[in-house]
């Protein structure tokens, strides 16, 4: 697993994940589509990413697929990275 | 056909005596909402009908009929009572939407204890809150909830019991207070002496925000189906073949009125999608369960006309022949485009709130749409707009005030949990000293409970906005006052005020206005910490999605925080008059 991964695996698992369900999260797991993060919540995930790599995230590419494995998000943070 | 037939017509000989009819119903029958939406259909002979298609996230997906239904509340019912849960107890449901949430919602009412239905993504303060203000009995949850739970567990001594309905089945993990309860793996209980509630027994208590002091319970009674059955009928039009998805969560009274109660008071079939919101999930849910009404709200509508009108098409919807929306205004474009991707079908826009129990403003079947109204009064709701000044009825249209009901409709709700001055508070011209069981009977008085709107020559209602500080997001009011409370306990935050901004699918988004303790300074780290904050002590709903650091807040001479003038500022209105703002 690369270091972004590790990174936005480990904040994900802190922040949206009770403590006693850790193992079972992976870099593939769906977050949005499964319930795990919310609408609403997700812009505070945003935020993370925004702060956390520097990057601006446009609001039409931040959507529900996109957010919603820490692959995918990876790959959106990537992109906007320069 | 439409149920309703002519608007007109069931204006002027309306009764509510037509829900009796619309239900089939005969005088001494038992007036039990759990009883009725389950036992009653199958006594029908309708016990093998499916009441229930339930899809989770992947492909968990389970059917259940109204004789499961009947059988599973059962369950319900008998194993509170044997925990000692007497009626009038309240009993908390506190999960996501599985199929025991529905379960144990019409057990409770068939128990005669009072159903408390509570958003699962609440934090453990939003859920401490409620559950001391309601002296709470018991608690029905999941083992991913179970954790929230025990961390407020000590602080409410009225809290006996905490019973967990899935995901946990080693009983070595519980602690003493809590034990496991699995509907579906235990035996079937076949009967259950209901409890002979009548219209005015208490049925459920909804929490809902206001601007002022902490969310207050609206409690409902058994009478209320009157107004939700009929309305569902009338006003969803929902008839004995189709399958009808309602999208909101029980923990919120569009979920209960039209997601539990009013449909299966009918023996209508009813789908729940208990995933995360993807427009493509979506419509393969509609195309999957040939849904055929669907009730759903402005904020996903408008999520879903994000992704376009090319995605739909893909899939087959040519079940639908319904829609309808409720939560907070539905904008024309929504209206517009909905008829333009589904064959000419709109959705027809529908307005009440948990106080009011069911639909009292609406767009019925047959209805001219005037996209972005409201609609016009239900029949046998009698509803005005008041001045903003002196409270009477304006004549003109157009005018701007403050929606009004006429009290009496049988789904109005009773009281707010132990605060009748709140509750006389909600009624115009009302005396000081005057109880509940008088109010909602004087037909002198109005009810008022904060929204603006004007009416047309044709009298359409259309929305305005609030009367007061309480946000709308996503359809779901929060309370600043709540939030502040919450923000304030930050280590960061001096003071804090909360106010709702524009946003394209929410309406609005809650945003916070901080001053910082000395030693702290703003930061894009503070910010997201704070988010998370309040997402996790409250809710999503009420996490800021934006925070802006300032040096003061806007006061009154007496030191009160004055969101109006914030909230003008955010929404590019007139702050209006600002003489009574302090200089300092």
């Amino acid at each position: 697993m690369d270091d972004m991964k590790r990174v936005v695996l480990e904040y994900v698992i802190e922040e949206y994940i009770d403590e006693e369900d850790e193992d079972e999260i992976t870099p593939g797991t769906p977050l949005i589509s499964s319930g795990i993060v919310d609408s609403f919540s997700m812009v505070s995930l945003k935020r993370f990413l925004e702060n956390r790599y520097k990057v601006s995230l446009p609001d039409d590419e931040a959507t529900p697929e996109a957010f919603d494995t820490v692959n995918s998000i990876c790959d959106l943070v990537r992109r906007h990275m320069g | 056909m439409s149920n309703i037939g002519s608007y007109e017509k069931r204006l002027s000989d309306f009764s509510w005596d037509e829900a009796k009819k619309v239900l089939g119903w005969r005088e001494g029958e038992l007036l039990n909402i759990g009883a009725i939406c389950s036992d009653r259909v199958c006594a029908a002979g309708h016990g093998s009908k499916t009441a229930l298609i339930w899809e989770g996230f992947g492909d968990r997906k389970t059917v259940y009929s109204f004789d499961d239904l009947r059988a599973y509340s059962n369950g319900f019912a008998a194993y509170l009572r044997s925990l000692g849960i007497v009626p009038g107890d309240r009993v908390c449901i506190f999960m996501d939407k599985i199929p025991s949430l529905y379960f144990s919602f019409l057990g409770i009412l068939k128990l005669g204890a009072i159903a408390q239905p509570l958003f699962s993504a609440f934090g453990d303060e939003s859920l401490e809150v409620r559950l001391a203000s309601a002296g709470t009995r018991a608690i029905l949850t999941t083992k991913k909830h179970l954790r929230k739970v025990r961390k407020i567990k000590d602080r409410l001594p009225d809290l006996r019991h905490v019973i967990v309905v899935e995901g946990e089945d080693d009983p070595a993990n519980l602690r003493p207070y809590e034990t496991i309860f699995d509907v579906e793996a235990a035996p079937r209980v076949e009967t259950f002496d209901v409890h002979p509630s009548g219209p005015e027994t208490p049925s459920v208590l909804h929490f809902t925000s206001g601007t002022t002091g902490q969310p207050k319970g609206a409690l409902h009674v058994h009478g209320s189906i009157w107004g939700q059955a009929l309305t569902t009928s009338w006003v969803l039009d929902v008839r004995p073949d189709d399958v009808y998805w309602c999208t909101a969560d029980p923990g919120w009274v569009t979920g209960t009125s039209y997601g539990i109660i009013g449909p299966w008071a009918l023996g209508i079939t009813q789908c729940v999608l208990d995933s995360g919101f993807t427009s493509r999930r979506w419509y393969q849910f509609i195309q999957d369960n040939r849904v055929t009404v669907w009730y759903s709200a402005p904020t996903a509508i408008r999520a879903l006309m994000k992704d376009g009108s090319d995605l739909p098409r893909e899939f087959d919807h040519s079940s639908l022949r319904h829609l309808a929306s409720v939560g907070e205004p539905l904008n024309a474009e929504a209206v517009i485009w909905s008829g333009q991707v589904w064959g000419g079908l709109q959705f027809h826009d529908t307005f009440w709130q948990t106080e009011t129990g069911a639909i009292m403003i609406t767009n019925v079947p047959g209805m001219e749409i005037r996209p972005g109204s409201m609609g016009k009064p239900f029949p046998g709701i009698t509803a005005t707009i008041l001045d903003l000044k002196t409270h009477e009825p304006v004549t003109d249209p157009g005018k701007v005030g403050l929606i009004a009901f006429r009290p009496g409709w049988p789904s109005m709700f009773r009281a707010y949990w132990e605060r009748p001055d709140i509750y006389r508070s909600k009624f115009v011209g009302a005396r000081d000293d005057a109880m509940p069981e008088e109010l909602r009977k004087d037909p002198t008085l109005w009810y008022v409970y904060g929204d603006r709107a004007s009416y047309d020559r044709d009298g359409y209602y259309w929305f305005v906005g609030r009367d007061d500080d309480v946000i709308n997001t996503g359809g779901h009011l929060v309370g600043p006052f709540e939030i502040e409370s919450a923000l304030v306990e930050h280590p960061a935050i001096a003071e804090a005020a909360a106010v709702g901004k524009p946003d394209e699918v929410n309406m609005e988004v809650v945003k916070a206005f901080v001053t910082l303790k000395a030693g702290y300074e703003p930061s894009d780290d503070l910010e997201l910490d704070i988010m998370n904050f309040i997402r996790k002590r409250l809710s999503p709903l009420a996490m800021p999605q934006e925070i802006e650091y300032t040096e003061k807040l806007p006061k009154t001479r007496s030191g009160k925080i004055v969101r109006r003038y914030l909230r003008a500022l955010e929404w590019g209105e007139d702050p209006g008059d600002v003489s009574t703002l302090a200089d300092d």
